[in-house]
């Protein structure tokens, strides 16, 4: 990829691998999401979804590869929180909330702005408008369960409190790692409307195995496999893609 | 929503019934000793109030180990070195104040040096002759000591049962070096035959009550301290990264840093503690040290209540007064008490005394009325 596409990327990927003991969970995958673009990801369970997340946000680091935020930020020798001040967010594949807090804590924590201890001790975090909270909430229909307990939500609620603190996060690019496991056909039509809302304004990837779900999406696919790109295109493209087939759909 | 006053933020209703409790102790305890004759059935030996001193240093060590255990999740099984390093520093100065009114009558000299021979006071004696230098030493030794560990240990990633074995291996190697002779600092003696504190003979019984009222209120500052730190969003924090540490760190929040500023004031709250501690009790010694000791503080804290802080004081001083109580009548049976008492307050009291308490308030008031419920939830924000 030449220079100039590369800085028209808001997220790239070359060649990234990574060995668990001896296991590649990712084999030279590379990968291209453009400036507000939004991204499907689907494959087989243990095809390496998550393990990109894990590397795109710090929490892994890849063996060889290069990935790059934004077109020059190199994000292999960065951590978690700095990742996460760069403006990519991220929704773990298992819901993820603040338990012992009330939602409205949760979104609190989550808002942008700055983050040191010091500010949370003395300064600004302590001084969050109560309104920037509630239009968070309002986004993901949890405004009634407000003064809640996280840990009193149910599992889809907790799943839209987390996309909520990634709102409340303001990044340019989430990763949204299997959104509507778990949740009723009710819960998944819902949550498909609110992503789209959520792509007019920020890149988005969605990790996710309901291919309904994916094609309600309506945005381009890649299918890993192996820890690889196995195809790319539109969802119908791919659904009638032969290897893609054999690999996954068909099974 | 509205914002009211700092003071009335921090305080909630055990919040403002523990500060008023203590207040009355620093009014009545002096008091009664002081001004009542000593027939008379309300009078308060000076032995007691030295004794109920020592719990409320117990109190402030319990206190200090909530804020990182009950809040943040670090379970710290070492806290006893911080409290320990406050005491020695204390206990230095009163060496100091000794002067040549030792045995061995040496001008400068501490008896247990001229004993050993030695020639001159090693270096880092200098200084604790003077009380404002020995009272920055009670705060600046453990906090650093804490400041250091933390930054490896958080920046590493070290949490749960591998962080609370470091903390504990801290403390061990803290007490084998102060068994030594040649740290210079006692060795298993330890410091003791205290005479003087700021001018006044420890033993008097004005200087008793004075270190008690000191002592009752270094808890309430503590206690205000810590109640600041949890009620702020610093303190949400610190509860976020108890319930879901990656989630904080990929929200953008330097976990490690987080920690370290909790596990830093908390060490130098302890080193307070210990401070207070060692001249009402007399003697400072490396057992301090033992990783028993430690071990013994968590049990307050779970007794009392985690993560409530009036809990953790309260736990500290009825464990203590148990103690006191069982190993008069039965010395032998305190350790299996304890271990009992802790088996029984995690099977069956898991939220300890207060936790406990305030669910069954909670209850009650969920089962009055569902509505009123709420708005007290949306209140005590
Ligand atoms: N930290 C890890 N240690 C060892 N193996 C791992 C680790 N993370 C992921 N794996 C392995 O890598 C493979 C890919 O996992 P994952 O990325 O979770 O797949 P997906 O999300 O696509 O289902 C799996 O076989 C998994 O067992
Ligand atoms: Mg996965």
């Amino acid at each position: 990829m030449t220079n100039a596409a590369l800085t028209n990327t808001v997220l790239y990927l070359d060649g990234v691998s990574v060995t668990f003991d001896g296991f590649r969970a990712l084999n030279k995958l590379s990968l291209a999401i453009a400036p507000g673009e939004m991204r499907a990801i689907i494959g087989p369970n243990g095809a390496g979804k998550t393990t990109m997340m894990d590397i795109i946000t710090g929490k892994t680091r890849p063996d060889e590869g290069e990935v790059f935020f934004g077109g020059m930020i190199d994000l292999t020798m960065l951590d978690e929180a700095e990742i996460a001040t760069l403006g990519i967010g991220r929704k773990f594949q298992k819901p993820t909330v603040f338990e012992s807090h009330t939602v409205a804590d949760n979104i609190r924590l989550a808002l942008a702005g700055e983050r040191s201890p010091f500010s949370a001790l003395f300064g600004a975090r302590n001084r969050i408008p109560e309104e920037r909270i509630d239009a968070v909430l309002s986004t993901v229909r949890l405004t009634e369960h407000r003064e809640r307990l996280a840990a009193d939500l149910s599992h889809g609620q907790k799943q839209w409190l987390e996309i909520g603190m990634l709102l409340a996060q303001d990044p340019k690019l989430l990763l949204v790692d299997e959104p509507v496991a778990g949740m009723t056909d009710a819960e998944t039509a819902e949550t498909a409307h609110l992503l789209k809302a959520i792509a007019r304004e920020h890149s988005v990837i969605v990790v996710e195995h309901d291919m309904a779900f994916v094609r309600e999406l309506g945005c381009k696919v890649t299918v890993l496999h192996e820890g690889s790109v196995l195809a790319e295109g539109s969802i119908d493209a791919v659904s009638a893609n032969e290897r893609v087939i054999e690999v996954y759909l068909g099974r | 929503m509205t914002r009211r006053p700092l003071i009335l933020a921090l305080l909630d209703g055990k919040g403002a019934v523990f500060l008023g409790v203590l207040a009355s102790l620093a009014v009545l305890v002096p008091v009664s000793n002081l001004l009542l004759p000593e027939a008379s059935p309300l009078h308060v030996p000076t032995y007691a109030v030295s004794l109920l001193g020592k719990y409320l240093s117990y109190a402030l060590l319990a206190l200090a180990l909530d804020l990182v255990w009950g809040y943040c999740g670090i379970l710290s099984l070492g806290h006893g070195a911080f409290f320990a390093l406050g005491g020695y520093a204390m206990g230095m100065y009163l060496m100091r104040q000794i002067g040549p009114r030792g045995v061995y009558g040496h001008p400068v000299l501490p008896d247990f040096m001229v004993f050993l021979n030695w020639q001159e006071l090693p270096w880092y004696w200098h200084g604790f002759d003077m009380f404002p230098f020995a009272a920055l030493m009670v705060l600046a030794v453990p906090g650093l000591l804490a400041f250091v560990f933390g930054w490896f240990a958080f920046r590493s990633r070290v949490t749960g049962v591998y962080l609370s074995i470091i903390t504990q291996a801290m403390t061990f190697a803290l007490m084998l070096a102060f068994f030594r002779n040649d740290m210079g600092l006692g060795g298993n003696n330890g410091l003791t035959d205290f005479k003087d504190i700021l001018g006044f003979p420890v033993q008097a019984q004005a200087t008793r009550v004075a270190l008690f009222v000191a002592t009752v209120t270094a808890l309430a500052l503590g206690y205000l301290v810590a109640r600041y730190m949890v009620t702020s969003t610093y303190g949400k924090v610190l509860v976020a990264i108890r319930d879901a540490e990656s989630r904080a760190r990929f929200l953008g929040y330097r976990v490690e840093h987080y920690k370290l500023v909790a596990f830093t004031v908390s060490a130098m709250m302890a080193g307070v503690a210990g401070a207070l501690y060692v001249p009402q009790v007399g003697i400072i010694n490396p057992s301090e040290f033992s990783p028993a000791n430690s071990i013994e503080a968590v049990v307050w804290v779970a007794v009392g209540g985690r993560g409530t802080l009036v809990g953790a004081a309260l736990g500290a001083v009825v464990v203590n007064t148990a103690k006191s109580w069982l190993t008069g009548a039965l010395p032998e049976l305190w350790l299996f008490a304890l271990g009992a008492l802790f088996i029984i307050v995690t099977l069956y009291l898991p939220k300890g005394i207060v936790g406990t308490l305030a669910e069954w308030r909670d209850k009650r008031r969920a089962t009055v009325s569902a509505k009123p419920a709420e708005v007290a939830a949306g209140a005590a924000e």
